[in-house]
């Protein structure tokens, strides 16, 4: 028997072959693709469904294999006269052709079948309930009618998405990933892929989203919380090393936008995590005032090529190879511009006054804060040399404020700090409390920044994870 | 038919339930949907003779045509404004 596919040079050459075997030995041709090569004959079987090649685990065309007494005792794969004549007791095979020529893959090992393939002839192994929609039900209507979405289109989660899905990790689909809020559920690396594939994420971006539900669903970051809270804020996900280029993740021009797949799905994978294994959804358990675009998914990587600074992970204790992920408790971006500051003391100083007016001018070191600089931005410190570590210093030496302008009741407003406060400096942020990574495009004198939440054992640190496939 | 594999921790039936059952007509909103077959409108002429001595309100509704689903328009408009419905099946 040979198992062969038109769609194979391979194959195609050896054509004259496989009919001087089935004239001299009875050979019996499977064919994957065209019913009709290499010949027309009722010796040559159509293996439409691939149901053979699976059960005989092809993996390359053309294998010959020797079937006794109704089981094989032996094959090769590919063409080699020598074998091939070895095999079948047989001389002078395919005269004129070359004396080897290696196969192509088989069909059923192709990775747009698998899925489908394993569905239909083996057990998938997952656990997840299935839930069968009718005829003439619309996937997208019965999806969102049962609460599976976020208000946008979800991929209907089918058995072989699913598989293909976790083809992108080597964790077991059992495996625990994190107990997640509100609900508290303990939630397995399937559970987090069929909530991957609705958001549309592809096969490789699962170990970002494990690793980020790892991230969100710790003590520190206080998922529940970021939830909970009528504030406005979500898990803004910040990816660092070669995992971002791996998958094609945008950090430069909009990558805090739309457009970029990665980008735009691993944060939306885990909302929905969040939304439908741990049972949070606004209304429910989450009271957010407003919201924000920020709590649809909000994920980007950080350009690190063209910064001169060490990154945020390393900023953090992380090694410049390692790909990680760090959640942050954040709202939507805020654009600052500085389109006249040459000086880096200039723009420093600039950035302390937009940054001292997170969340409020006057609240002072309850919240953190994310600053994202732009090339442009960065050029100002690349030019004069400094490092993350003197930025920092800098900025942190504006951000501390005279408390007596910022007490309650000065200029009229009633919100402040309290009269115990007078007449000391106090700083804007807690040490660690503002992040700072680059990304954006290589155009426009810009930097965004992302409030935060109340931050501590009372409200969310910033969380950092290894990504593992 | 597709299957899918439910997303949710499953702490609910993956049936969806049916919309609670009124326990008294009077005082609701009926609509009686005829769906266009020959003498529907015979059987719902009757149908809202007796919905009307019970104290319900109706509203006539029909379908363009027996073979194809309700208009989404017209399932939307018996939706948000009756409490109850009732379908004419047969001929």
């Amino acid at each position: 028997m040979a198992v062969v596919k038109r769609d194979c040079p391979t194959c195609e050459l050896v054509a004259p072959v496989l009919s001087d075997l089935h004239d001299r030995a009875g050979l019996t041709v499977i064919t994957q693709d065209d019913p009709h090569f290499p010949v027309d004959a009722d010796w040559v079987r159509h293996d439409g469904d691939l149901a053979i090649s699976w059960h005989h685990d092809i993996e390359v065309v053309p294998t010959l294999l020797r079937v006794v007494e109704g089981s094989e005792d032996r094959r090769t794969v590919g063409w080699s006269r020598s074998e091939w004549e070895q095999f079948t007791d047989l001389d002078g095979l395919g005269d004129g052709l070359p004396d080897w020529r290696p196969g192509c893959g088989s069909l059923s090992v192709d990775p747009a079948h698998t899925g489908e393939l394993t569905v239909r002839f083996s057990a998938s192994g997952l656990r997840s309930r299935r839930v069968e929609m009718a005829a003439l039900e619309d996937e997208w209507e019965s999806m969102w009618d049962r609460g599976w979405s976020d208000g946008l289109p979800v991929v209907p989660p089918t058995e072989a998405r699913v598989l293909r899905m976790l083809e992108g990790t080597t964790r077991d689909p059992s495996e625990i990933v994190a107990t997640v809020p509100p609900a508290l559920v303990d939630c397995s690396v399937e559970k987090v892929a069929v909530n991957a594939v609705m958001a549309g994420c592809t096969p490789e971006h699962l170990p970002v989203v494990t690793a980020a539900l790892e991230a969100a669903c710790t003590d520190e970051f206080n998922m529940h919380g970021v939830l909970a809270t009528t504030m406005s804020v979500g898990p803004v996900l910040v990816v660092n090393g070669p995992v971002a280029g791996r998958i094609g993740m945008n950090s430069g021009i909009n990558a805090l936008g739309q457009g970029n797949r990665a980008n735009s799905t691993i944060g939306r994978a885990l909302q929905l995590v969040v939304r439908n294994v741990g049972g949070g959804r606004p209304g429910g358990v989450d009271r957010a005032t407003f919201g924000s675009p920020a709590k649809v998914g909000f994920c980007f990587a950080e350009d690190e090529a063209g910064s001169p600074w060490t990154s945020l992970a390393e900023s953090r204790g992380w090694r410049a190879d390692q790909s990680t992920i760090t959640v942050f408790a954040g709202e939507s971006p805020r654009i600052f511009a500085d389109e006249r500051s040459r000086s880096p003391e200039s723009l420093t100083r600039h950035l302390a006054q937009a940054l001292q007016a997170t969340v409020s001018p006057r609240m002072m070191l309850g919240m953190d804060a994310m600053l994202v600089l732009s090339p442009d931005h960065m050029a100002r410190y690349a030019d004069a040399g400094w490092s993350r570590d003197r930025f920092m210093e800098e900025l942190s030496a504006e951000l501390l404020c005279d408390a007596d302008e910022l007490l309650a009741g000065v200029r009229g407003v009633a919100a402040g700090l309290p009269p115990a406060a007078a007449g000391r400096k106090v700083p804007k942020f807690r040490p660690g409390g503002l992040l700072v990574a680059h990304a954006g495009g290589p155009a426009g004198l810009f930097s965004a920044i992302i409030g935060g939440w109340a931050n501590g054992p009372r409200g969310s640190d910033p969380v950092t994870r290894e990504i593992t496939p | 038919m597709t299957t899918v594999l439910d997303p949710t921790s499953e702490t609910a039936p993956a049936t969806r339930e049916r919309a609670r059952r009124p326990e008294s007509l009077a005082g609701l909103t009926v609509g009686l949907l005829d769906i266009s077959k020959p003498r529907g409108n015979v059987f719902l002429d009757r149908v809202s003779e007796r919905l009307t001595g019970l104290g319900a309100t109706v509203n006539r509704y029909a379908k363009p045509a027996f073979s194809k689903p309700a208009p989404v328009d017209l399932r939307h408009e018996i939706a948000t404004t009756c409490d109850a419905v009732i379908e004419a099946l047969a001929d």
